[in-house]
């Protein structure tokens, strides 16, 4: 393959960003707009013609014998620090990163549409569309990374992206606030990235992808027997490396900021907070499989992680009011649900097992499914917020006479997150549980159950939006469909969720680039199909129409329901530990040090100037014989001391 | 009576006092000026001096000390262009009077 259009897909976005962000000024807002749909329209038919040629063009760059190859387009050196430690800048095309560069420019392409209709009232219009394209070529990137410091050059960028849209209406004091909270917790994250990736490096002498996951037991072995605080360097290594992942994916205990982050534009919040970069942290993992496969521990680690967020993030969205925090909720749960299925996926065989690479290419699939869907949900509730202008369910109810298009796409994403055929989702979650069953049962039962609270908590969102009590403010303002630039998307996006789940995904993604024929375990779909419908149902009888069931579980366990309403406090934890231990006890003994220590040196050593400097300025009085008197004498002093030495 | 070296440098010391205690007691820059010059012919004098006593064979001294007196020359109508300008804004060529410098 050439070099043209994988440069182009990179430099394309980044040329728009700074076209946008410097001349955006001088545009109206439909010129900008435009410019922006078209730019990403062209990566994005770009990036396809890419991921098509590397899928199915047969060249023996891209598949030898049906095995998929990593192919390096290009790999250019950059920063030489030793002969054997390099930092290249590259491109490297692979199953998910193919896959990742369609996901990607898909969603950012209906986002940048639809934004067209959504924030066509909003000030700084241009303003988004540059951040938009610093986005998308900063995801774009992060994909596409050679070698993990580029990699992690391009996670910082997409955290500048993240935090410039989170905080897009900075007049806004909570937008302001939830852009700091998202840049500092996942800035904290990256710091155990960034010393895993020295860790790692150090002992292998290269960030090169393909080196490291091609023979994972020589990184082990180059590691040799090195050991801290009773684990494995590697294992350390990896594990903080993963800890940069849990903060971009918002896993537990690092998700405080992805609710928050909700006080951005909701089409960002569909592109950033849903589809692509909070699942950069199953990128990692996912890029970096083999390696983590060598270290045991590291895996049961991501496992118990991702299985105790899912929980968590799931039980929380069930009493969420704010329907963009239910969605950011479930979005938690999902990334948890692909994290769990990595971790229990295996690089090697088995016994017993039939294929023990499949919690990969079921993370990967449900990665890809799940991006179509949350987007299409969120575009749908930015649809509902742009007509009732609250996000709030009880300003809603009754929708679906108002806004039919809106209603039928949203119902086609529940039905698809809650896992139900033929929906996308159902594929996707019916093979990650069939990964996580042929591991252990007890990851398999965990998660159906999270599967069956994500169905009960969609439901009830979807419910309490479309059904349950009209509200009866809309005598006065009458909610209707979005604009087409709106509409749009959300149909694309509900076609695209209805048929994504009969992509042969097996063939085209998995760990080791040998196809894999999918075929749906009927054990395990029939269970999770059940539990799934049960829940629907149990969703139905609560909200279907106003009635007082609600009201009566909330008082049944009034105790668990706040709690998960403050979504178990976790918030408050940071609060107390930040300003009642660090500000108040550590920060103020440093700052008193730094006061009446340092600071006090160096006044003193000002003070003393200054004193001895006021006691000797009479001496320059301005008489000029005076000062040649005091030369003269100097001179004098100088010659007697030259002297005295000589003899 | 023998001429040697000390002969010579004692009157250029006494030259060269004479130019130090001038230039600090005397208020009137004209004289300060008439005293700096006496410094100057003393320096003069002493590279003469060296030259004739410790390297008889060369020229070097010589010469030095025409350029010093070309130089003083030159340095000479500088100042007293200086000193001319001073008296215009000051109106008076005594040095305790310009000490303005100090503020």
């Amino acid at each position: 393959m050439g070099i043209t259009l994988p440069i182009l897909i990179l430099c394309l976005p980044l040329f728009m960003f700074l076209l946008l962000g410097i001349g955006g000024v001088k545009m109206s807002r439909k010129v900008a707009g435009i410019l922006g749909i078209l730019g990403m329209g062209t990566t994005m038919t770009l990036a396809y013609i890419v991921a098509f040629t590397y899928f199915f063009s047969g060249n023996p760059e891209f598949i030898i014998d049906g095995v998929r190859q990593q192919y390096q387009v290009f790999d250019v050196t950059w920063l030489a620090f030793t002969p054997k430690l390099v930092v290249n800048l590259g491109f490297l095309l692979d199953p998910i990163s193919a896959m990742m560069l369609v996901v990607i420019t898909t969603i950012s392409f209906m986002v940048h549409l639809y934004s067209w209709g959504y924030m066509e009232h909003e000030g700084g219009f241009q303003r988004y569309y540059a951040f938009l394209s610093l986005f998308s070529f900063s995801m774009l990137g992060l994909v596409v990374a050679t070698n993990i410091f580029q990699m992690y050059i391009f996670w910082e960028l997409v955290g500048v992206s993240s935090f410039l849209l989170i905080g897009f209406f900075y007049r806004l004091p909570s937008a302001v606030s939830a852009s700091k909270k998202a840049f500092i917790v996942t800035r904290f994250a990256d710091l155990g990235f960034l010393l895993g990736i020295l860790t790692l490096s150090y002992f292998t002498d290269t960030f090169n992808f393909v080196s490291m996951t091609s023979n994972p037991m020589n990184v082990l072995a180059e590691t040799g027997g090195a050991t801290f605080m009773g684990c494995s360097v590697l294992t350390w290594a990896m594990v903080l490396i993963f800890t940069g992942g849990m903060g971009k994916s918002a896993m537990l205990p690092l998700h405080i900021w992805l609710p928050d982050a909700m006080e951005g534009p909701t089409p960002v919040s569909a592109l950033i907070h849903a589809a692509t970069m909070v699942v950069a942290g199953v990128y990692l993992v996912a890029r970096m499989f083999p390696v983590y496969c060598v270290v045991e521990a590291s895996m049961t680690f991501i496992c118990c992680v991702g299985a105790i967020t899912a929980f968590y993030a799931a039980v929380v969205a069930c009493t969420q009011v704010d329907i963009k925090r239910v969605l950011a909720f479930s979005t938690i749960s999902q990334i948890a649900f692909m994290m769990v299925s990595l971790g229990v996926a295996r690089d090697y065989m088995i016994p017993g097992e039939h294929y023990s690479g499949l919690g990969y290419m079921a993370g990967m699939f449900h990665l890809f499914t799940h991006a179509m869907f949350k987007a299409l949900l969120f575009l749908g509730a930015g649809a509902l917020i742009h007509a009732v202008h609250s996000n709030d369910y009880t300003k809603m109810g009754g929708l679906r006479k108002y806004m039919p298009i809106t209603h039928w796409t949203f119902l086609i994403g529940c039905l698809a997150i809650a896992g139900i055929y033929p929906f996308s989702g159902f594929f996707s979650k019916d093979e990650m549980l069939a990964a996580m069953f042929a591991r252990h049962w007890f990851w398999g039962a965990w998660m159906t159950m999270v599967a069956g609270l994500t169905a009960f908590y969609m439901f009830r969102l979807y419910y309490l939006i479309f059904w349950w009590e009209e509200n009866p403010e809309y005598e006065h303002h009458k909610p209707h469909d979005a604009p087409w630039q709106m509409s749009l998307p959300l149909i694309i996006l509900a076609a695209v969720s209805c048929v994504s789940g009969f992509i042969p995904f097996g063939e085209l993604v998995t760990w080791n680039g040998a196809p894999y024929h999918i075929h749906i375990e009927a054990p395990v779909a029939a269970t999770s199909l059940t539990v799934a419908v049960l829940a629907i149902l149990l969703a139905t009888v609560m909200y279907r129409k106003k009635n007082p069931l609600p009201e009566k579980f909330r008082n049944a366990l009034p105790g668990l329901w706040t709690a998960a309403y403050h979504r178990f406090y976790w918030d408050e934890i940071y609060l107390f530990i930040t300003h009642n231990i660090i500000f108040n006890g550590i920060c103020k003994a440093i700052a008193w040090f730094d006061r009446h220590v340092i600071d006090a040196t160096m006044d003193g050593f000002a003070k003393v100037t200054q004193k001895v400097s006021y006691s000797i300025r009479g001496m320059q009085s301005g008489n000029v014989q005076a000062y040649v008197l005091w030369y003269f004498f100097g001179a004098l002093a100088l010659a007697i001391i030259t002297l005295i030495c000589i003899i | 009576m023998d001429l040697n070296l000390l002969w010579y440098l004692v009157p250029s010391v006494v030259m060269f006092a004479c130019g130090v205690y001038g230039f600090v007691t005397r208020k009137n820059m004209i004289a300060i000026l008439i005293s700096l010059e006496l410094m100057l012919n003393s320096a003069d004098l002493n590279f003469a001096i060296f030259n004739r006593f410790l390297f008889p064979g060369s020229m070097e001294g010589m010469v030095f000390t025409l350029f010093a007196i070309a130089i003083a020359a030159a340095e000479t109508a500088i100042a007293i262009a200086i000193i001319i300008n001073i008296y215009r804004a000051v109106g008076s060529t005594n040095v305790l009077e310009s000490n303005k410098m100090k503020h």
